[in-house]
């Protein structure tokens, strides 16, 4: 037998894991965080396509370099795979999905039903978001729906899983298992507000969050200073968002396109100057991972490269933030393996075996 | 010259781009948000002292009534009290009438004028300059909410989590609900005294 993997359930890869104690969802996230070890995580680029393969293939990049893949919720407000569909797809192969809830697309009897949906097919962290406006995407003549905030749907979430009722109050048979997960934007104004907002998620469920875009360092360690003064780096998980950015151009695209999304001059500047600028925006991205990798309350990384996911590898690699551990990764099982093989060789080499044959070879 | 320097904004871009003439939808974007102006809603917010001071008189005030409004009946009262509040309401804070207003907790800033109606706090999508995302003309709800929770006294009520929207009690007046609720919670401990010296 091959070694099994740390934080694997061993009848099989899709289930989830034993339940430890002081763990409130059986999934590999909370595990690793709760170890005390720097998590990685990243987020997929939805396709747009009714194919499985799609998905399997972009997530297949990520193997054995992050140890949680977000599913989005129509980020953008633009349409692509849903997140409880990426979701069923990744848990089925083993990965560690984080199920992103946008409050813009559904009311709150669809959401709950979501949260249960998606816990009963193995879905062990969500992400409670409030969503970008519908005026950002490419349906911009859709209803906004916003029944819940980011707030209430988190607090929904928690009456869900530790009271086991829904919102209503009416009794759930089996609770869902989640490990709770909420957004922050350090960089956006009332700065002075920011931290009070995480005090509140927290307060309202949230065990881990994960923050916008990073590219001022000196304003993320002034925010992790106030909500370290406040004590909320003990109960909850920071995760920095940080990743490449291709270019000059799309960085100041982006800057005044993507609402949210604080980008100094100097990082602009030190792109231009540059000979290969997408060489460049990951060389950035690494050096913003090894500052904010030491800034004390920091938990993790949360590399989103968007349409770069190739990259992602690259980052965690040479930034080193893994220090030699390894994910959890998709492997062949033997047995597999074997079946695999021996049909390779009859399909594709040309021999006809017949069984006489077969029983003298055994032989 | 003056037309060069004044900031162009995507609303001015569709009020340009939109003769006068045009049928204009009363209460759609972005046209409708091009004829509004926000500058009583911003004052009130300056002010959220002195109208927290002034709300808690009046709710007190509303108490003392609580006899006439039950002697009428409070469905009865319900039509011209919701008349009159959805009018100074809208005028001061530009009020939803959501029926359940948590302006004491909100600075003063109505939270349901926020695009994505949020009841505990700001976005991640606020612009640089404090304005919203949605619509780029508006200063966002939170960010001014922020401002005049610090100008009161129980602005700290701002850090409480609100619960979700009741959408049942749109359009009913929060006034007379609040009344009502102070009553029955009066009369609660009143009961329990009672009770208990009894």
């Amino acid at each position: 037998m091959i070694g099994r993997q740390r934080d694997e359930n061993p009848a099989g890869i899709h289930l989830p894991l034993e339940p430890l104690p002081g763990h409130t969802s059986r999934g590999r996230l909370e595990r690793v965080l709760r170890r005390g070890e720097f998590a990685v995580t990243t987020e997929l680029n939805p396709p747009d396509s009714a194919d499985p393969e799609d998905v399997y293939n972009r997530a297949k990049i990520f193997d054995g370099w992050v140890d949680a893949i977000n599913a989005v919720d129509a980020s953008g407000a633009n349409c692509h795979m849903s997140s409880v569909g990426i979701c069923a797809l990744l848990t089925r192969m083993g990965y560690a999905p984080i199920m992103q809830i946008a409050c813009r697309d559904r009311n709150r009897i669809a959401i709950q039903g979501d949260v249960l949906g998606g816990a009963a097919m193995g879905v062990a962290n969500m992400l409670c978001l409030t969503g970008d406006g519908v005026q950002a995407g490419d349906q911009p003549g859709a209803k906004p729906v916003f029944d819940l905030d980011c707030m209430s749907l988190l607090e929904t979430c928690r009456i869900m899983r530790d009271n086991g009722k829904f919102l209503s109050g009416r009794k759930l048979t089996t609770p869902p298992q989640l490990f709770l997960g909420a957004a922050i934007n350090p960089f956006a104004p009332p700065i002075d507000f920011r931290p009070h907002r995480l005090g509140k998620k927290i307060a309202a469920g949230a065990q881990f969050v994960q923050s916008q875009y990073c590219f001022d360092v000196p304003m993320f360690r002034t925010y992790m200073q106030k909500v370290r003064d406040l004590g909320f780096t003990e109960k909850c998980f920071i995760l920095c968002g940080v990743g490449p950015l291709a270019s000059a151009k799309t960085a100041k695209w982006i800057r005044s396109n993507v609402p949210g999304i604080h980008i100094p001059d100097a990082i602009i500047k030190r792109l231009e100057g540059a000979q290969d600028q997408k060489k460049e925006g990951k060389q950035l991205c690494i050096d913003i991972i090894n500052e904010v990798k030491e800034i004390s309350g920091v938990s993790g990384v949360h590399v989103m490269a968007y349409r770069q996911e190739e990259y992602v590898a690259e980052i965690v690699d040479e930034s080193g933030v893994l220090k030699g551990r390894q994910p959890w990764k998709r492997e062949i099982r033997r047995d597999d393996q074997m079946v695999a093989d021996r049909l390779d060789r009859i399909l594709h080499d040309d021999i006809t075996e017949t069984q006489v044959d077969m029983v003298k070879t055994a032989h | 010259m003056s037309e060069t320097t004044q900031p162009v904004t995507q609303a001015t871009l569709v009020k340009k781009a939109a003769p006068k003439s045009d049928y204009k939808p009363a209460d759609v974007s972005p046209q409708r948000r091009v004829q509004r102006s926000f500058a009583v809603r911003l004052w009130s917010i300056r002010h959220s002292r002195l109208l927290e001071w002034f709300y808690s008189r009046f709710a007190d005030m509303f108490l003392l009534l609580h006899p006439l409004w039950k002697g009428i009946g409070y469905n009865r009262v319900e039509g011209p009290i919701k008349f009159v509040e959805k009018r100074v309401k809208g005028f001061m804070f530009d009020c939803r009438m959501c029926g359940q207003c948590v302006l004491s907790s909100t600075g003063m800033s109505c939270p349901m004028n926020c695009p994505k109606q949020l009841r505990n706090g700001p976005c991640g999508g606020v612009r640089a300059n404090g304005n919203c995302e949605v619509e780029p003309d508006m200063p966002c709800v939170w960010v001014k909410a922020w401002e005049g929770s610090r100008n009161m006294v129980h602005g700290d009520k701002i850090l409480d989590v609100q619960k979700p929207v009741d959408q049942s009690l749109r359009e009913t007046s929060a006034w007379l609900r609040v009344t009502a609720q102070a009553a029955a919670a009066r009369e609660a401990a009143a009961n329990a005294k009672t009770g208990a010296s009894a």
